[in-house]
C-alpha cells in the first residue's frame, strides 16, 4: 500500500514554474491569440488563474486553504464569446486540478425543466450527473425563473441546482450566462444564486474594428480572402448592421460571411465559363457583400432572423 | 452465507473509493453503468430490479456514485450491483458486473434433494432467510 509514510511537504514553491508546467500559460496565451478584443474578460481570467494557482501552491505547502467557490456568471450580449470562454475556463480548471475531467455541458431551460409534475427533478439530476467532474454551462439562465407563474417547474430546477452547487462544490462548476440586465433581475429574485456565485464576468460588445478583425480571422481559417473593395464593404456592413435589430456581434458576422460565401458560390457557378483556379475559388468580391439586405434598408419587417 | 458472483467477489468488499475508481475505468472504456438491486441472490435470478436507466454518456464516476447513494438509501438491506454494458458492435453485452452493497445478514442457499422415478435424485437450490 502506498502512502504509509507521508512524503515531506516541500518548503518552497516556484509559481512561475507551476504556471508554465501546469499548461495554464499555454492556455492563456492561446486565449490571447485566438480571441480578439474582450480585454476585461481576459484580465479577469488571468486574475482567476492566478488565484487558483496560489491556492494550489498553498495547498502543496500544507497551509490552510479552502476550495474557493468557483461558480461564475457570464453576462453580455449575444455573440460576445461567452460559450467559447466557458470552454477555455473548463480547460483552465482542469489544468489546475479544480475539476476532474474538464468537459463542458451546455444546457438551456429545456434541458433542466420538465413538462409535468415530477418530471423536473429527474431531468435536472440527469443533466447534473453528466456534468459531474466538469463545467455546467447554463445559457440564458434567467428563463429558469418565471415570476409571472408561481407554479412554474423552473423553481424546482433552481432548488436542485442550488443544493448541488453547495454540496458538490468539488465535483462541478456551474456557469450561468445571459444578458446583463435580465441576469441582474434573476439574481435579485434568487438571492441564493447571488451568494453562491463568486465571479461575475461581464462581456463587452465588440468594437467595429474588432469585428472586422474577427471577420478576417474567420475567413483565414476557412481559407477565403477579401478583395480590397470587399474589405471596405465589410466595414460599411458592420457599421450598418450594428444599428439594425437582432444584432448579435460575432455571430452576426459569422452569418454574414456564410451568406457571402453562398453568393460567391452562386456567382462563380453562373458566371464562370472556363476552369477556375484556387484564387478564384477563395476570393470574396465586393459585390458578394454589397448584395446583402443590410445595405438596402435592413430586415424586412416580420423576419426575425439575422439580416443577410 | 457470503454470496460470490461477478468480479471481485472473492475480495473483501470494495470501499466507495475503490468502487469509484472501478467505475472510472468502465467509463474510460465507454461502457454504460446500470445499477440493479435484489433481495434474492439465487444464481438463477439473473434479472435484478433496475435502479433507473443505465447511465450512458457520463464522464465522471461521481454521477454513478450519487445514484448508488440514492439506491442505498432506499434499498440499503438489499444486494446492489453495477453492470457495465459495452455497446461496441459485436459485443453489445454486459462486460463487467460487481456487487457494491450487501444486506447485513445474507440469506443462505440450501440444496434440496428430491427422490423421483424410483431411486433417482433431483437437486435444486433455494434461498433461505
Amino acid at each position: 500500500m502506498d502512502g504509509d509514510i507521508p512524503a515531506p511537504l516541500p518548503t518552497t514553491v516556484d509559481l512561475r514554474a507551476e504556471y508554465e508546467s501546469s499548461g495554464v500559460k499555454e492556455l492563456l496565451d492561446d486565449l490571447d491569440h485566438e480571441m480578439i478584443g474582450l480585454k476585461p474578460v481576459k484580465q479577469r481570467l488571468r486574475e482567476t488563474a492566478a488565484l487558483l494557482l496560489v491556492e494550489r501552491a498553498r495547498k502543496s505547502l500544507g497551509l490552510t486553504h479552502h476550495t474557493p467557490t468557483l461558480h461564475m456568471s457570464f453576462t453580455g450580449n449575444p455573440g460576445t464569446g461567452k460559450t467559447t470562454v466557458a470552454l477555455k475556463m473548463a480547460g483552465l480548471l482542469k489544468r489546475l486540478g479544480y475539476v476532474r475531467k474538464g468537459h463542458l455541458v451546455s444546457v438551456t431551460r429545456d434541458d433542466l425543466v420538465g413538462q409535468y409534475i415530477g418530471h423536473t427533478a429527474p431531468k435536472t439530476r440527469e443533466v447534473l450527473k453528466k456534468a459531474m467532474g466538469g463545467v455546467l454551462f447554463i445559457d440564458e439562465a434567467y428563463y429558469l425563473y418565471r415570476p409571472d407563474n408561481e407554479r412554474d417547474y423552473g423553481q424546482e430546477a433552481i432548488e436542485i441546482l442550488l443544493q448541488i452547487m453547495e454540496n458538490n462544490r468539488d465535483d462541478l462548476v456551474v456557469i450561468l450566462a445571459g444578458y446583463a440586465d435580465r441576469m441582474d433581475k434573476f439574481f435579485e429574485s434568487n438571492p441564493g444564486f447571488r451568494s453562491r456565485i463568486a465571479h461575475h464576468i461581464d462581456f463587452p460588445d465588440y468594437q467595429n474594428e474588432e469585428l472586422h478583425r474577427i471577420a478576417a480571422h474567420m475567413l483565414t481559417e476557412q481559407n477565403y480572402v477579401l478583395t480590397e473593395g470587399a474589405r471596405a464593404a465589410m466595414d460599411d456592413y458592420i457599421a450598418l448592421r450594428r444599428g439594425q435589430p437582432h444584432f448579435a456581434n460575432a455571430r452576426s458576422i459569422r452569418n454574414a460571411l456564410d451568406r457571402a460565401r453562398l453568393r460567391q458560390a452562386n456567382r462563380l457557378f453562373s458566371s464562370a465559363a472556363g476552369p477556375l483556379d484556387a484564387t478564384a475559388l477563395s476570393t470574396i468580391e465586393e459585390e458578394d457583400i454589397r448584395a446583402s439586405r443590410v445595405f438596402s434598408g435592413g430586415l424586412d419587417s416580420g423576419r426575425k432572423e439575422d439580416a443577410a | 452465507m457470503r454470496i460470490t458472483q461477478g468480479c471481485f467477489s472473492f475480495l473483501p468488499d470494495l470501499t466507495d473509493e475503490q468502487i469509484s475508481s472501478q467505475v472510472d475505468y468502465c467509463l474510460s472504456k465507454n461502457w454504460a453503468i446500470g445499477i440493479e438491486y435484489t433481495d434474492d441472490p439465487h444464481p438463477r435470478n439473473t434479472y435484478w430490479e433496475m435502479w433507473g436507466n443505465p447511465m450512458f454518456d457520463l464522464v465522471d464516476p461521481k454521477g454513478v456514485m450519487m445514484e448508488l447513494e440514492a439506491c442505498r438509501k432506499q434499498f440499503g438491506d438489499h444486494y446492489i450491483r453495477f453492470n457495465a454494458f459495452d455497446s461496441t458492435r459485436g459485443f453489445e453485452t454486459v462486460t463487467m458486473s460487481f456487487i457494491v452493497n450487501r444486506p447485513k445478514v445474507e440469506p443462505k442457499i440450501r440444496m434440496i434433494r428430491q427422490e423421483v422415478d424410483g431411486r433417482s435424485q433431483r437437486y435444486s437450490f433455494e434461498t433461505v432467510r
